[in-house]
């Protein structure tokens, strides 16, 4: 693991989030939602996290701008611990990550005007009131959204719209971070790309670091310069974006992007993946991919393997990629 | 080329949005909505007809409600049928009936209102607290509702007036007291489901305060559902109120009331049915009145809560 | 299962319990002089000031506290002054029959005419007969059950004199038409457009089109299908019925002359007789209390959904 340089921006170590399910009157589980994930986000660039519900990434972000609490690990934003803040340091933190939802219909109060919309941003900004108008037709222009939007209301804009609006919101309070959560999962997939074609412009503008959650790696592909894998609450695999995508080590990350439409895989064997992600709160023994693994051996079924490096820099966690390192470099010295 | 408003083509093909009251389409589409129901319209021209009976009253009585007549009384002393001058006739005090009816309405609309009134207030603060908070405090606030509604409301009234005293205060105070459970079930229930809507999530994200999310996302939302049950609750008050009267405990006499009124013309229906009738009609047309209103606002304001509450 | 039921049953006790505090604070805390509202506004000072010794008003609100909740336990609710010195336990005893009886046949009008009519009008929508049994329900729901009381008499039983005017006799069913009618009126109407609102939409639910598509009957799909549903929110609201009621007869029974709970109560009212009073309204907030926790777990026994609900 590297350790956290001067530039890194976030830096995520064992993160958990153990929810505590009561079943009757006496016994209960914990469902590990967040398991030990660890990552870091440098200034400027994009973290992809990637894996299908359940995997919890959803989780992982929520509990980055602290909506949920984790139960275990520490964040930290430029160095700094931030992990349980409470009253005015919170607030203060707040502005610094923001988020922008998955869900176009219900992030925005359908009740409140745009420009009220991302005016509340300001003024938790320390914004004038008599600045907002002005602001606000910046930040709109800034998303490609005409002046005309500020007097209208979410009901009367599109999905595309009004992730744009959100995206303002966001970028309302200078934060150094937007985590964007399925930003564009619901939208049609030709407003998808404009949309990401914004992202990556104010990225390029303001330096703000993405941490961008999706299933679907396309657009992981293209967003993302670093990518962690998650399955069942674990990162499985954690490398650059062009390391993962062309070579891929963990067989989960395989089956996945084998299952990306491609227009150059003509012929390519389509990994399949049988089965359904296991539930959380009773995960299968040791790793919790090998029922669903075409190459399972019998240490998977006994023990959960470590995110470990492989000699190319990337990290996995499997025992079948470990065995081969160690086979590799007994073959190399030897 | 199919000319449909904006509202109608996002309802058409966008999601299920819930009508809000601030857009600028609302008072247009409400106003339509209404000019096409005619019941609505007469329970709201009753209503506002009644309001101004009530604030009007004493232009409008053609007599003091409390004198007692001399030439209101028959031969016999029995009270007089409707005639050219009393125009629905006298009570067994030789009071004009009609101007009893209009001062009453007075005494209706007031009690209905202000009890209503404030039982929402007390209502939405605690169910906004003990659904917003949670934790403990929820749980004490909703079990001290439960067990104050689990007093069937006429009895509790009645046995709150007896030991506090018939009056018109206390009418309104007693009535408050029973009615603002029922707002905060319902309000906490709302707030606890808004309190999981993603742009709740997303202002917190912000960095806004509990009260100003409470003042600007959760209260706006629950405006429908005030409006709803406020006016239900006016045809709920109002009938108590009228209980209470009829039972001798409401507001005290002379002061007319309708409930009062029946009660008197119990005694005499043999004699003079009007005193029965008369007082009756009004009453069932006013809470009728209000019982309508509160169904088309239901019907406006929040489809997903039709043909509930009694 | 047992979890709940166990949980359950703390919850009504813990309701119970509250409710008797509250009564005790209104009837004790709130006013002025309670000694002088239990003895009567006739007693005489020295009178007065035995029962305040009696209700040990001289000492600390803890100790009247528990002096009442172990009178309550004696089921002692006190004596009714008005009544001479009569206990307001035995008189709410032998009152009880009455307004039971007139409470059952109440909810017999409410479910004899409110579920036919709100079928009917579900079947035939926006027809003649629903917009009858919508006027007719919006009626019920308006109309102030003692005026409507009073019409009744006034047109069945004195004009034409089809019923007795009032009081109880032989056969006491036959006295007990009119009052129940308009005890239960305001529930029908209520349960008729309850029951045509869930009707409508079970109609167009997709198991219903499946079992037309199947060529099933309509009358075997109403009565095995859409009764059953239609019964659900009815079933809960039968719950809700006995506080409407135990209003209700209040005014009822003394319209119609019967000497039950309610004309206990409304007797009660004119003299002030305090200890009757809070006495009553003590027995049928508590009455209620447990009749919901009865409906409540008669529930998981009539929807299996809710019964695996609270197994887990």
């Amino acid at each position: 693991m590297t350790s956290p340089t001067s530039t890194t921006l976030v830096d995520v170590r064992d993160l958990n989030v153990h929810f505590r399910v009561r079943r009757g009157l006496a016994a209960s589980r914990s469902i590990k939602a967040v398991d030990g994930v660890s990552f870091e986000l440098s200034p400027g660039q994009t973290l992809g996290i990637a894996g299908e519900s359940g995997s919890g990434k959803s989780t992982v972000a929520r509990t980055l701008v602290q909506i949920i609490r984790p139960t275990g690990g520490t964040i930290s934003l430029d160095g700094e611990v931030v992990t349980n803040l409470k009253g005015s340091r919170l607030r203060r933190y707040r502005r610094r990550m923001q988020m922008v939802y998955q869900d176009p219909y219900d992030s925005l109060d359908p009740r409140m005007m745009i420009r009220e919309a991302i005016g509340e941003a300001l003024a938790v900004r320390g914004l004038a009131k008599s600045q907002h108008k002005d602001e606000v037709n910046q930040l709109l222009h800034r998303v490609n959204l005409p002046a005309s939007v500020a007097t209208r209301y979410p009901g009367q804009l599109s999905g595309g719209q009004r992730q744009r609006v959100s995206i303002a919101r966001a970028l309302a309070v200078n934060p150094e971070v937007i985590i964007c959560d399925e930003a564009v999962a619901a939208l049609d997939v030709s407003i998808r790309a404009q949309v990401l074609n914004l992202l990556k412009d104010i990225q390029r503008d303001t330096g703000v670091g993405y941490l961008f959650i999706s299933h679907d790696l396309s657009t992981l592909r293209f967003m993302a310069d670093h990518v962690a894998v998650m399955y069942v609450g674990r990162i499985v695999e954690y490398g650059t974006s062009d390391e993962v995508f062309a070579n891929p080590l963990h067989p989960y990350t395989k089956a996945l992007i084998s299952a990306v439409p491609s227009v150059t895989s003509r012929g390519q064997m389509r990994l399949k993946l049988s089965g359904e992600p296991p539930d959380p709160g009773n995960p299968p023994s040791g790793c919790p991919f090998h029922p669903r693994c075409p190459e399972a051996i019998d240490e998977c079924r006994r023990e959960r393997p470590e995110l470990l490096m492989t000699s190319s820099g990337q990290r996995v966690a499997c025992h079948v990629v470990s065995a081969r390192q160690r086979k590799e470099s007994a073959k190399g010295s030897a | 080329m199919i000319n449909l408003p904006e509202s109608e083509l996002n309802a058409a093909f966008g999601g299920s949005e819930p009508t809000v009251l601030s857009e600028p389409n609302f008072w247009r589409r409400a106003g339509h909505s209404l000019l096409h129901d005619p019941i609505a319209m007469c329970s709201f021209a009753f209503i506002a007809l009644l309001a101004v009976v009530a604030v009007f009253a004493p232009f409008i009585a053609p007599f003091n409600p409390l004198h007692e007549f001399s030439n209101g009384l028959s031969f016999q002393g029995a009270p007089v049928a409707p005639n050219g001058h009393f125009l629905l006739g006298t009570d067994a005090s030789g009071r004009d009936v009609l101007s009893r009816l209009i001062y009453g309405a007075r005494v209706s609309l007031m009690v209905g209102v202000v009890a209503t009134g404030l039982a929402s207030l007390i209502g939405v603060v605690i169910g906004t607290v003990s659904g917003y908070v949670g934790g403990v405090t929820e749980s004490i606030l909703m079990r001290f509702t439960d067990m104050v509604l689990s007093f069937p409301i006429l009895l509790f009234c009645v046995a709150l007036i007896a030991v506090t005293g018939p009056s018109a205060r206390n009418v309104v105070l007693v009535i408050a007291f029973a009615y603002w459970t029922y707002l905060a079930r319902v309000v906490r229930g709302q707030v606890l489901s808004l309190k999981e809507r993603e742009f709740v999530t997303a202002a917190r994200t912000l960095g806004v305060g509990h009260l100003k999310i409470i003042r600007k996302h959760i209260m706006p939302h629950l405006l429908p559902t005030i409006i709803v049950y406020g006016t239900l609750g006016v045809a709920t008050s109002i009938l108590i109120e009228a209980s209470l009267s009829f039972l001798g405990i409401g507001v005290p006499l002379p002061q007319a009331s309708w409930g009062e009124m029946i009660s008197e013309g119990q005694q005499y229906f043999q004699v003079a049915p009007w005193l029965l009738v008369a007082p009756g009609v009004v009453l069932i047309l006013t809470v009728l009145a209000f019982n309508l209103a509160g169904d088309w606002l239901t019907d406006l304001l929040d489809p997903a809560t039709r043909d509930m509450g009694r | 299962m047992t979890g709940w039921l166990v949980r359950r049953t703390l919850q009504m006790l813990l309701v119970v319990f509250g409710v008797v505090t509250l009564a005790f604070v209104f009837a004790y805390i709130v006013p002025a002089n309670p000694a002088r509202m239990v003895a009567g506004p006739q007693a005489s000072p020295a009178a007065v000031a035995s029962i305040a010794r009696q209700l040990g008003l001289d000492r600390s609100v803890w100790s009247q506290y528990l002096s009442f909740l172990g009178r309550l336990l004696h089921g002692n609710l006190g004596v009714s002054f008005a009544l001479e010195g009569r206990t307001v336990a035995s008189e709410i005893w032998g009152a009880l029959p009455y307004t039971a009886v007139l409470a059952v046949g109440g909810i017999v009008w409410e479910i004899v005419i409110g579920i036919p009519a709100g079928i009917i009008a579900a079947y035939r929508p926006k027809s003649f007969i629903d917009r009858f049994a919508t006027i007719g329900a919006l009626f019920g729901l308006s109309a102030p059950p003692f005026w409507l009381g009073l019409m009744l008499i006034y047109f069945l039983a004195y004009k034409v004199s089809l019923f007795p005017i009032n009081g109880v006799g032989h056969p006491l069913i036959w006295y007990m038409i009119l009052p129940s009618f308009t005890l239960g009126i305001g529930g029908a109407a209520f349960y008729s457009r309850m029951v045509r609102t869930t009707v409508l939409q079970v109609l167009r639910s997709p198991f219903v089109e499946f079992a037309r598509l199947k060529g099933m009957p309509e009358r075997t799909i109403l009565f095995r299908h859409v009764m059953r549903h239609a019964l659900t929110p009815v079933i809960t609201m039968l719950g809700m019925d006995l506080g409407y009621f135990l209003g209700g007869v209040l005014i009822i029974e003394s319209i119609f002359g019967i000497p039950g709970v309610g004309q206990l109560a409304y007797n009660s009212i004119s003299t002030l007789d305090v200890p009757m009073i809070t006495g009553t309204v003590l027995v049928a907030a508590v009455f209620m209390v447990v009749m919901s926790f009865v409906v409540d777990v008669t529930y998981t026994f009539i929807d299996p959904r809710v019964r695996l609900n609270r197994a887990k």
